[in-house]
């Protein structure tokens, strides 16, 4: 948990009666929608499809109870009753009116939740792992980190006009849960040789129309300078990003042209000018933040309690334990992930019921914690073993205890065509028609890790290129098309799928995607050869072979 | 945004109606015969020609305060005489989300 200071809570409250007196201002025709929407866009407030759509900031993932609560007011009192977790850490409500807008900022600003840095051309919410904290072998909470650079960059003039959006992403552990390389920036954080901590520095990295995957640029910066290296690259980048052509304007575009050895040597110019500044941070700048993440007063449990090991024998609790449950860096406790991912449910929809139910299963099990992961999923941090069962008796209760956390029914899918006013083709009922396809549990788990994601555009907000299998929705003469992308992947080893061959029908992807199931379940090479591997030793042609044979 | 009559030049295939979004709370309304909006797109003025499209979508982008985003989308008239939605992101702002919504399942 993180305890906001009175300099935030201020702020936020006095971004509230601002944004209330634009509404008022818009609303009696005072300001264009033309003036407006800059101001609104600072808020968090796009227009869509049915309605205004509202986003708000969960930074690096981190959510108390009490805030999850406050969601749900939201959802309830505000919108239709749910809220849907976007792949940033943010959750979107799909039907806020505008005149009622700033009530549900005020709202929301009481828990210190609020929706700076959410849209514009600025930084956004820097995210992290969401077992930040948490995870067995994590070199240190990435999240101080996050948070610092969250501090540095709000408001801040250098980084509220750029040429473009721009979004970090910082991991602390081997396995990368932060998708750092498809970040604008990307942070590892690691030790150097003295045992110091410092960073890793990724940059370029981002989807959309012109995917790159993220190079590193430099191998270590010390935590000191962090600051100071991400402003040298802000720097270069606003001096060189490209204004005139929005396509063209991502620092991911800028690092291709130059070149990665170009670039680096700009950064490293710059950075010398700066290093020395003010921008250096003192060790106590640094202990001032950890202080004010508590961390929950683990008790000394057993590894394996009694009622783990009764529970054992129920194969539906086994079931969701294998997929749902992992190690926890105390002994006793686990992490548990909460699948959003109901067979025909919209991938990553909350209802306020299930909201307000998981904020008090996160009191009574997870000391009032609950995370948000890049998956689309929700975490519960701090579960003690002896709980599980009973956890997920509850959970099974409100429908958050599908057993299919990364499994081929645990896709990301943006709203698309459903709700969003930029898209070609819709996404959500193509995830929903995959996850009844693919909801026989044992087929599931024969299949193993596998992640389709889906986008209902170019501007790929459901991370298409980087799915194992990544679904595209473009529009052909008025109809939707879909292309099939197969061997992307997000994590540490971040690579972008390739097409599988001409675009396929609305009414065909699910059966494609069968197809593309049965023939890595025939050409795997024994069980544990997972559908990524298959991939990468066969490449794309055999897949290719399968689907369009028969089309 | 450029205002949409200086954005392209308007040219229209069919019957057409003037949506937009209804600046207060964000739903998708309808440009009227009446000058006024309508959530109901049996109430929404035709226009036939690009003529009549850009003096519809004109009216309509001056007023900002009623409704935002204004632009000309195309309709099908059946036979009874009833409106419908000439393309499926039409179909969706009129109808709805074609899923079910997680708060009614
Ligand atoms: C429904 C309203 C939304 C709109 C209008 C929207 C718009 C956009 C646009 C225009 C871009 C491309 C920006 C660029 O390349 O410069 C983008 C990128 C992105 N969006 Fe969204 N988005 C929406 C919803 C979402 C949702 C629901 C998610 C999460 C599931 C999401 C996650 C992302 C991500 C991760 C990217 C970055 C892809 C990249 O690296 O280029 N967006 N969005
Ligand atoms: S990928 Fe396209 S369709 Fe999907 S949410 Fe983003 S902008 Fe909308």
């Amino acid at each position: 948990m993180y305890a906001y200071d009175e300099i935030d809570r201020t702020l936020v409250n006095e971004r509230v009666s601002e944004f209330r007196d634009q509404v008022k201002r818009r609303l009696s025709g005072e300001l264009t929608e033309d003036e407006f929407k800059m101001l609104r866009l600072q808020n968090g407030v796009y227009l869509q499809l049915h309605a205004y759509m509202f986003r708000v900031a969960i930074p690096y993932g981190t959510l108390a109870s009490r805030q999850l609560r406050q969601l749900a007011h939201v959802a309830r009192k505000y919108d239709r009753g749910y809220g849907h977790f976007t792949t940033r850490q943010n959750i979107q409500f799909n039907w806020i009116k505008l005149a009622e807008l700033p009530d549900a900022l005020a709202d929301l600003a009481e828990v210190g939740i609020h929706a700076m840095q959410t849209s514009g051309n600025n930084m956004r919410n820097v995210t992290s792992d969401q077992w930040a904290g948490v995870a067995p072998g994590e070199i240190e909470d990435p999240r101080i980190w996050s948070e610092l650079i969250r501090q540095h960059t709000t408001l801040h003039p250098e980084f509220s006009f750029l040429p473009r959006k721009f979004k970090i992403a910082i991991t602390a552990s081997d396995h990368d849960r932060a998708a750092i390389k498809i970040h604008d920036i990307g942070l590892r954080l690691i030790k150097n040789e003295k045992g110091e901590t410092g960073f890793e520095v990724l940059v370029g990295g981002g989807l959309g129309r012109t995917p790159f995957i993220a190079k590193t640029i430099k191998h270590f910066v010390h935590g000191r300078d962090i600051l100071s290296y991400i402003e040298a690259i802000l720097r270069v980048y606003n001096q060189y990003g490209r204004r005139d052509n929005i396509y063209k304007a991502r620092i991911k575009i800028l690092v291709h042209e130059l070149g990665i050895e170009k670039f680096s040597r700009e950064v490293e110019e710059e950075w010398q000018h700066i290093r020395n500044s003010s921008l250096q941070i003192d060790d106590e700048v640094i202990e001032d933040i950890r202080a004010r993440f508590s961390y929950p007063a683990y008790e000394k449990l057993p590894h394996m309690p009694d009622e783990l090991r009764q529970a054992a024998a129920d194969p539906d609790f086994e079931a969701w334990r294998k997929n749902s449950v992992a190690p926890h860096k105390v002994q006793g406790y686990s992490i548990v992930t909460i699948s959003l991912k109901p067979v025909g449910g919209p991938p990553g929809d909350a209802t306020a019921e299930q909201m307000d139910a998981l904020a008090d299963l996160a009191d009574k099990y997870s000391f009032g914690e609950i995370r948000v992961g890049h998956e689309q999923n929700l975490a519960l941090p701090h579960v003690a073993k002896r709980d599980l069962p009973a956890l997920w008796k509850a959970l099974d209760r409100l429908g958050l205890a599908t057993p299919n956390v990364n499994l081929i029914t645990d896709i990301i899918a943006c709203p698309g065509l459903d709700y969003c006013s930029l898209a070609n083709a819709r996404s959500i009922p193509i995830a929903q028609e995959l996850t009844r396809r693919f909801a026989n549990h044992e087929l599931a788990n024969l299949i193993g890790r596998l992640h389709i994601n889906i986008s209902g555009c170019i501007n790929a907000c459901g991370h298409h290129h980087v799915g194992h299998i990544g679904i595209l929705g473009v529009e052909k003469n008025g109809e939707e098309v879909y292309q099939i992308t197969i061997g992307g992947r997000a994590d540490e080893n971040a690579a972008l799928g390739n097409l599988i061959g001409p675009g396929v029908k609305f009414d065909e992807v699910a059966d494609v995607v069968e197809d593309i199931v049965e023939a890595y379940l025939a050409l795997r090479e024994r069980p544990e050869e997972l559908f990524m591997d298959t991939v990468k030793r066969l490449g794309v042609e055999p897949f290719k072979e399968r689907v369009y044979a028969t089309r | 945004m450029t205002s949409p009559l200086e954005q392209k030049k308007i040219k229209i295939a069919g019957p057409s109606v003037v949506t937009a979004n209804r600046t207060w709370d964000g739903i998708v309304v309808y440009r009227t015969a009446a000058k006024g909006w309508s959530p109901d797109l049996s109430e929404a003025a035709i226009v036939r020609n690009s003529d009549e499209a850009k003096a519809l979508l004109a009216e309509a982008v001056a007023d900002d305060v009623g409704a935002v985003g204004a632009y000309i989308a195309p309709v099908q008239i059946g036979e009874d005489g009833r409106i419908e939605p000439g393309n499926l992101r039409e179909q969706i702002r009129s109808t709805g989300v074609t899923i079910g919504q997680p708060a009614q399942v």
